[in-house]
């Protein structure tokens, strides 16, 4: 069929009938984004199940990474910026008065679009979240956090002999699984990622992808793509939004084979983007 | 095919004209730099030239012996005379002794003080000592004074010529290094005239302004650009302390002596108040360059440190102000600079007396070195135009010093990235 010449479905993007029943890890209701008078974001509902890849695609300014900061609170900091809805994380409302904010963002990591390594030492930059958290209460502890974290990044065996350089000397891919294991250092239980591969070159890209593939044994990810081959690619489930809107979302097979809208189909189809 | 030709022909034509465009721009800009550095260079030879004098006196050797009765007496300057008076036995009318003491520094006798109280054996006996000429001395000595001049125009009579010429003839006179001029405060007589009082007036006026304006202005400038609600009352804000900075420094002296000595009752002419008023002076400059560096961290940083679940504060404390530290601390390095070669604020407050003893302590009285150097320049002796430009060599000294200090402070932050 037409749209295969595209996109290709790999049979990672193939869910079994067991972990579709998974419980939902994240869910949002009625979600409402406004920056200043703009509304960003209409009315989502969006279930992300546990344990999968979920992709956030569509055109440009859609809205994609508006979504995904709201999920770990990250538009706080943008002055304007209101958000109304529920979005709730293992059932509790992440918005609700009295969330602590701190708590929060070590149960949801982030990864962001270019890779953002704080210019310290490697070792220093993935002991900044257990060390703010108070994580480890000795420094073998800390070592021990470090090593798993980087061993599960793929990252050990590149950086074993020079923990003490700076993280900013890395290459381009190296940097943003650095950022990854910083991430995961602090054991959070969802993951977001915003077109993690965007700044990378394609051995990287394929490099985090097997990566976040391994991940979602552990962690549930959220990732933001605009490559529809990448989402093909890594994730189980795709949400495609549109001008704000999310227009579809389900199985990855189901959106790139066989869309229901026709915006959707447009886009998957490279017509629109 | 004619048509792509002419247009590469035409490209060739113009390049030629661009070429020498270019060249023409950069040879201004040489020519410029030139006279910048030339300009430099007169001014920075022309105060070596008038102010390296300072950095030697003439002594004189004299015989002393030092009479019990005298010692006890502590007229030490009567033993100074005492010795000049059997050099020069053939000196007899009271109106030439009186001349010929005038050779000798009104101070030399200090000189012999200290030599008892270090050695009191000296008591009774009889020593060969260098003693700090006059000035007027001093100035026959360097050449400054011209022979040829008659009598009356000149500050050196013939006798005194005389007399110079010949214990020079002795060996009795030599230049010897001014250290008078780095450890004693100021004099009326310009051979014991010393800096050390207005250095000492200038680095417990920046001590005090240091401490009051870094951590302010670091303070302020966090606040403003990282926690501060963007809103028309922190515009406000910004754009007084870009006026404030704007502020002639002579208002900031009428300020701290409305404030501080009128109002507060702080005291007059001391570096306590010579700082706070700095420190007014300088607080928008380091609020500014600070806000700068605070900016100029990438914004990507933050994010990071929220992402991982830091604090506001933790973020700007761990991340955002240790990446800022380097502009922040050449701001403040420059902004130290500036109140270091101020002298109109701390006019206002009284700083411009004479002050003969080295301050000590935040409340004595005291100048700063750019006072000092007014007050020199102010002066009629020949011999204080040298030390004027000494004074300058020092602050210069001090100034080259404190961006040297900026350059390796920066440079060493920098190495932590
Ligand atoms: N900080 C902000 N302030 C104002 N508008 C914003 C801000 N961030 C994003 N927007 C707007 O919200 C819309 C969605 O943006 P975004 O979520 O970044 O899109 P995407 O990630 O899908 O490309 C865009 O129209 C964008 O202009
Ligand atoms: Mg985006």
């Amino acid at each position: 069929m037409e749209l295969a010449i595209h996109t290709e479905v790999s049979d990672k993007a193939r869910v079994d009938g067991a972990s579709s029943s998974a419980p939902h890890k994240v869910t949002a209701q009625a979600v409402d984004v406004y920056y200043g008078d703009k509304q960003a974001l209409k009315n989502i509902n969006l279930d992300i199940p546990s344990n999968m890849v979920t992709a956030l695609i569509g055109p440009s300014g859609c809205g994609k990474s508006t979504f995904l900061r709201c999920l770990n609170r990250m538009n706080d900091v943008v002055d304007g910026c209101r958000v109304a809805g529920q979005i709730k994380l293992d059932g509790e409302d992440i918005y609700a008065r009295g969330v602590d904010v701190v708590h929060l963002r070590a149960r949801v990591g982030m990864v962001f679009q270019k890779p953002n390594p704080f210019p310290k030492s490697i070792y220093d930059n993935i002991a900044y979240g257990p060390k703010i958290h108070g994580l480890a209460r000795t420094r073998a502890g800390m070592d021990e956090i470090v090593m798993t974290s980087l061993e599960r990044a793929g990252l050990l065996d590149e950086v074993r002999d020079r923990m003490d350089a700076p993280g900013t000397g890395l290459s381009g891919g190296q940097q943003q699984r650095l950022c990854i294991a910083r991430a995961i250092a602090v054991q959070p239980e969802v993951i977001l990622m915003d077109e993690p591969c965007s700044a990378l070159d394609p051995i990287a890209t394929a490099k985090i992808e097997e990566l976040i593939d391994e991940l979602k044994q552990n962690y549930t990810i959220v990732m933001v793509t605009h490559s529809m081959q990448q989402a093909a690619r890594v994730s189980q489930k795709t949400a495609f939004f549109h001008l704000g809107d999310l227009v579809e979302h389900g199985d990855t097979t189901e959106i790139f084979t066989n869309p229901k809208d026709e915006r959707t189909q447009a886009y998957v189809t490279g017509r629109i983007g | 095919m004619s048509d792509i030709s002419a247009h590469s022909e035409r490209i060739q034509a113009g390049l030629a004209k661009r070429y020498r465009a270019e060249k023409r721009f950069r040879s201004y800009g040489i020519i410029a730099i030139g006279i910048a550095i030339a300009f430099l260079a007169i001014m920075l030879l022309a105060i070596f030239v008038r102010g390296h004098g300072a950095f030697q006196q003439t002594h004189a050797a004299l015989t002393v012996t030092f009479e019990e009765a005298m010692v006890q007496d502590n007229d030490w300057q009567g033993l100074v005379k005492q010795s000049l008076r059997e050099t020069f036995p053939e000196v007899t009318a009271r109106s030439d002794k009186r001349k010929l003491y005038k050779i000798m520094s009104s101070g030399a006798g200090f000189d012999l003080q200290d030599i008892y109280k270090e050695d009191p054996s000296v008591l009774g006996q009889t020593r060969t000592v260098w003693l700090p000429a006059s000035d007027d001395i001093d100035m026959l000595m360097k050449g400054a004074i011209d022979r040829t001049v008659p009598e009356d125009e000149r500050r050196v009579s013939d006798k005194e010529i005389v007399w110079f010429d010949q214990l020079r003839a002795d060996d009795a006179i030599e230049l010897h290094f001014n250290t008078r001029f780095f450890t004693a405060g100021d004099s009326r007589e310009p051979e014991l005239a010393g800096i050390l009082g207005a250095v000492m007036g200038s680095l417990l006026s920046l001590t005090v302004c240091l401490l009051l304006s870094f951590p302010l202005g670091v303070m302020t400038a966090v606040y403003l650009e990282e926690f501060a609600p963007k809103n028309k009352w922190t515009d406000l804000i910004e754009v007084n302390i870009n006026n404030l900075a704007a502020v002639p420094s002579i208002v900031f002296g009428l300020l701290g002596l409305a404030m501080f000595l009128n109002f507060m009752l702080l005291p007059r002419s001391a570096p306590l108040v010579g700082g706070m008023v700095l420190a007014l002076m300088t607080l928008p400059t380091i609020i500014i360059a600070g806000r700068a560096a605070l900016r100029a961290v990438p914004p990507s940083i933050r994010e990071a440190a929220f992402g991982m679940g830091a604090s506001p504060v933790q973020t700007v404390l761990h991340h955002v102000l240790p990446l800022a530290m380097p502009g922040m601390l050449t701001g403040t390095i420059i902004g130290m600079a500036q109140a270091l070669g101020e002298s109109a604020p701390l006019l206002m407050i009284g700083m411009v007396a004479f002050i003969v003893d080295v301050p000590s302590t935040f409340t004595d009285p005291a100048t700063a070195l750019p006072v000092q150097i007014y007050l020199w320049a102010d002066s009629p002796e020949r011999a204080f135009t040298e030390r004027t430009a000494a004074a300058i060599i020092v602050l210069l000294g001090f100034l080259v010093t404190m961006n040297l200090l900026a350059v390796i402070l920066r440079k060493k932050f920098e190495r932590r990235w």
